[in-house]
């Protein structure tokens, strides 16, 4: 081949990796990540080591702060455990924000007013379960209207986003306001809050119990199979005699109250109110990690905490060391970026122009 | 000539292609093509002919070797790069603009900046058409059109871009008998005018009747060229194959001969609410393979999936009866109604337990009946894991059935839980009417079963459906190739717009006779292409 003929640049497919090598590019665009995050430490003058050391030490050095961060990683893995099925489906529900908050109107009508009427370990039972309802029928709406009308999930789900949190401002400064003027929803009495177990609110058990419980209702339960078929083609799901809509409106509501419950989880045990940003982005980060993931639960457990050590450590790094926060999400936006970009490395090899040797890296 | 080099319109030396680090689609092929000649390029699916043709239009670049244009090397880095050199492709999926004119198609893309002058584009359009006698319209719709239509304006848009070497790939094989013989009428003019053509195929009979000289691919590798006067099919299918084949289909008798299937009546609106099958009626007897005939997109997916119950019939009837209860398959499903049992109105569950088994294989192959992304076993119970009670799956019968098919049928497959989409055409096909047969169906319905298959595969697939019809399944078979047709059913069934223009005996037909029935219902409307 006549060398100026040739592009600069070329991609080829690659057909297969060993799971060694993917993994070692992953770690290598994680240190690639690191490396860019120094040099924007370095850029706005500081210290790229003690900077990094300052986001492992502010995040997991002492215990209260090993607890906060596993507060924030909580809520993360909850619901990308609750995403996953719906993207397994290809069902696009960005609408884990909207049914974290309506799960968690649910769960406050029950704290707010029924506290008084309700044993302590009943009340919390009864409001994990009209959490998940509230979650599940939210998040059943746009399933509906997908499967009667075909509309478009996607855009159906973002807006009821916006609808659950305006429900939850109006309830702020309307009905459910504690002292007049305050726009807030009093505190919840202590028998509606989750206890703790070793230090934590005992959220963590549930979202971790989930996990397994997840793993193994995608991978050996029959409705794991039908979502499975059904994200890999409609077609084919009928062809085999499968109710398609039924399929999409049960994953849904599933996925809707598993968000609910994490609504019931952050308000109960995290916030001991009911407030508009209950969900706090907790939605569309848990889109992230279930990517990152690759739908696999076990694997969301180690994203959500590596999420959550990066939001921890960022808090610390703004008050000890006085960077912008920003700053910190620009660091956890490059570590995104360069997580999901290595991908592209794990699918794809890069040949330059002469050379016919491959070239990985990220 | 001289003795010392010769100097051809289009010379390849030893262009090398690889995907991925395993895949050597094209390994050091030579390739020479003069003026005024037709090239055939010969080979089974997946012997590289698309990808070598795709590396002469610019869409996909050599890894190795070179491209010489009347002795001089050049490079072909995009497909301007191959119209610029006059190189012209006709892809066997027309890349047309549905709501745009003929003329609007053939300069889409062309004429940088400058205004449009429709009636001289018209003229040169008229001009090309007149001259190798396209008879094309230039102010028709797109939509408007047939297949071979549609394929008419994709050629004449390369001429009109100044191409004097043609590449067509697959051209015929979404046309009827007729319209291939008015394609090849077109394709001497051009020859006789001077330009290059290479045509694109695996039909024997085609390259026969067309081709000066045949270039034979066999699994990426450069074969050889030789004369297509001086070869004929078996020969070259042992250069295809790499040894010898016998071409003969087997079309034995069977044992019982029984009515299954009468369709009655049958409408039916396609997924565009326009009727896809209009007043249909026939019936499939047990011990026979009916065949299945007609234009693309003349009913035929439609039909299948309303015996199936996937498609909602408006009105008529489907009568299944029982098989003979001496026959190998009597008794296996559930018990139905002698007097014949409606099955309009069931779920395709229901169909299915009666005995009523469709192995549909559409244009992608995976796109029903198989999931692409997964392995062996987990397609095998695709149809049966309700059948397993509790809320599990159990993976242990699909496993031994995904094994035991692997033997028998000689799957290759790094493994069971391998995603079927990473198998070869003719091991997925396999797979699907494995797990079909294996449910040992009464009927058997199967559409372009052999599509994309090597001759082996294909005759294995052939064995397979004989056997089910030995043992009394009555087999429905839709296929694109009338020659294969003719050998292996008992009768076929001709389908033409949605309704049922004729049924022939396979024995006796020929495929002229066919051909007419595919475009003409007797008295009825024009054939219409609804795809």
């Amino acid at each position: 081949m006549h060398e100026a003929n040739t592009p600069l640049i070329r991609l080829a497919k690659r057909d297969g990796m060993s799971r060694g090598k993917m993994w070692a590019i992953r770690a290598a665009a994680f240190v690639v990540a690191i490396l860019i995050g120094a040099v924007v430490f370095l850029l706005i003058g500081n210290n790229p080591i003690s900077a990094y050391g300052t986001i492992l030490t502010g995040s997991l050095g002492k215990k209260t702060a090993i607890r906060q961060t596993v507060r924030i990683a909580i809520p993360l893995l909850g619901t990308a455990l609750a995403i996953a099925p719906c993207f397994k489906m290809k069902f696009w529900n960005i609408g884990a924000e909207g049914q974290i908050t309506a799960g968690a109107v649910g769960a406050a009508y029950f704290a707010l007013f029924w506290a008084d009427k309700l044993p302590g370990p009943v009340l919390l039972v009864v409001m994990a379960i009209a959490g998940a309802l509230f979650g599940g029928i939210w998040a059943l709406i746009p399933a509906f209207f997908k499967t009667r009308w075909g509309t478009n999930e996607t855009l159906f789900t973002l807006m009821m986003n916006y609808i659950a949190i305006g429900i939850v401002n109006w309830l702020q400064g309307g009905p459910w306001e504690g002292r007049p003027g305050s726009q807030i929803i009093p505190q919840y009495d202590s028998a509606a809050v989750l206890p703790k177990v070793l230090g934590v609110h005992c959220g963590w058990i549930i979202v971790l119990a989930l996990t397994v419980l997840m793993y193994f209702y995608m991978k050996y339960t029959k409705q794991g199979y039908e979502i499975a078929v059904v994200g890999e083609s409609e077609n084919t799901a009928r062809y085999a005699g499968m109710n398609v809509g039924r399929i999409v409106m049960r994953t849904m509501f599933l996925s809707g109250a598993i968000s609910g419950l994490v609504g019931f989880i952050v308000s109960s045990g995290a916030d001991n109110t009911l407030h508009s940003g209950v969900a706090a982005g907790v939605g569309f980060t848990a889109i992230t990690v279930a990517w990152l993931a690759q739908l696999n639960p076990f694997a969301m457990v180690g994203i959500s905490a590596l999420l959550a050590v990066l939001e921890k450590g960022a808090d610390t790094l703004q008050t000890q060391m006085q960077v912008p926060a920003s700053i910190s999400d620009i660091i956890t936006g490059v570590v995104l970026f360069c997580m999901l970009g290595c991908e592209f490395f794990i699918n794809y090899r890069v040949i330059l122009r002469g050379h016919h040797k491959e070239v990985t890296g990220a | 000539m001289t003795a010392l080099e010769t100097v051809h319109a289009i010379e390849l030396r030893g262009i090398t292609k690889r995907f991925g680090a395993k895949v050597v689609a094209n390994d050091h092929i030579d390739l020479a093509l003069d003026r005024g000649e037709i090239l055939s390029l010969l080979g089974e699916n997946g012997s590289g002919k698309t990808t070598l043709m795709n590396m002469l239009s610019g869409i996909y670049l050599p890894d190795e070797g070179e491209i010489l244009m009347e002795g001089k090397p050049i490079a072909i880095r995009s497909p301007k790069d191959a119209y610029d050199h006059g190189i012209g492709m006709i892809h066997q999926h027309y890349k047309l603009v549905d709501v745009f004119t003929a003329a609007e198609n053939i300069v889409l893309g062309l004429h940088d900046g400058k205004k449009l002058d429709r009636k001289e584009i018209a003229r040169k359009v008229r001009e090309i058409s007149d001259k190798y006698g396209f008879g094309i319209d230039p102010d028709k719709k797109i939509y408007d059109m047939s297949v071979s239509e549609k394929q008419t304006v994709e050629i004449v848009k390369v001429l009109y871009r100044g191409a004097d070497i043609l590449i067509l790939d697959e051209p015929t094989a979404v046309l009827t008998p007729q319209e291939t013989d008015r394609l090849f009428d077109i394709l001497r003019a051009m020859k006789a005018d001077g330009k290059a053509i290479v045509i694109i195929t695996h039909k024997l009979h085609e390259v026969m009747a067309i081709s000066d000289k045949v270039a034979v691919l066999r699994k990426g590798k450069y074969i050889g060229t030789v004369n297509t006067a001086e070869t004929d099919p078996q020969k070259l299918t042992e250069m295809m194959v790499g040894h010898a084949v016998s071409l003969n289909i087997d079309r034995p008798e069977a044992k019982y001969h029984d009515l299954r299937l009468e369709v009655k009546g049958l409408n039916c609106l396609g997924s565009d609410g326009v009727p896809a099958l209009t007043d249909v009626s026939f019936q499939a007897m047990g011990g026979e393979i009916l065949g299945i005939a007609g234009i693309a997109g003349s009913g035929q997916k439609e039909l299948l999936e309303a015996i199936a119950g996937l498609q909602k019939a408006e009105s008529g009837h489907i009568f299944y009866y029982p098989p003979h209860p001496k026959s190998d398959i009597a008794g296996k499903h559930v018990p139905v109604d002698k007097a014949g049992e409606e099955l309009v109105g069931k779920t395709p569950t229901q169909i299915q337990k009666i005995g009523v088994s469709l192995a549909f294989v559409p244009e992608d192959r995976l796109g029903m009946g198989l999931v692409g992304g997964m392995g062996m076993v987990d397609n095998m119970m695709l149809k049966t894991y309700k059948e397993h009670p509790g809320p599990f799956v159990d993976r242990k019968p699909p496993k031994a059935l995904a094994e035991k098919l692997i033997d028998e049928l000689e799957i290759v497959t790094p493994g069971v839980n391998t995603p079927v989409r990473r198998l070869s055409g003719g091991n997925v096909q396999k797979v699907l009417v494995g797990r079909e047969i294996a449910s040992s169906p009464t009927v058997l319905m199967t559409a372009y079963p052999v599509r994309g298959l090597d001759i082996n595969s294909s005759y294995t697939i052939y064995r397979l459906l004989n056997e089910q019809k030995m043992k009394g399944v009555a087999v429905l078979m839709v296929g694109e190739d009338l020659d294969v047709l003719l050998e292996l059913c008992d009768r076929i069934l001709v389908l033409c717009g949605g309704r049922v223009s004729g049924v022939v005996d396979g024995r006796t037909a020929t495929k002229e006779e066919v051909g007419l029935l595919m475009t003409h219902v007797g008295g009825g409307k024009e054939a219409e292409d609804h795809a």
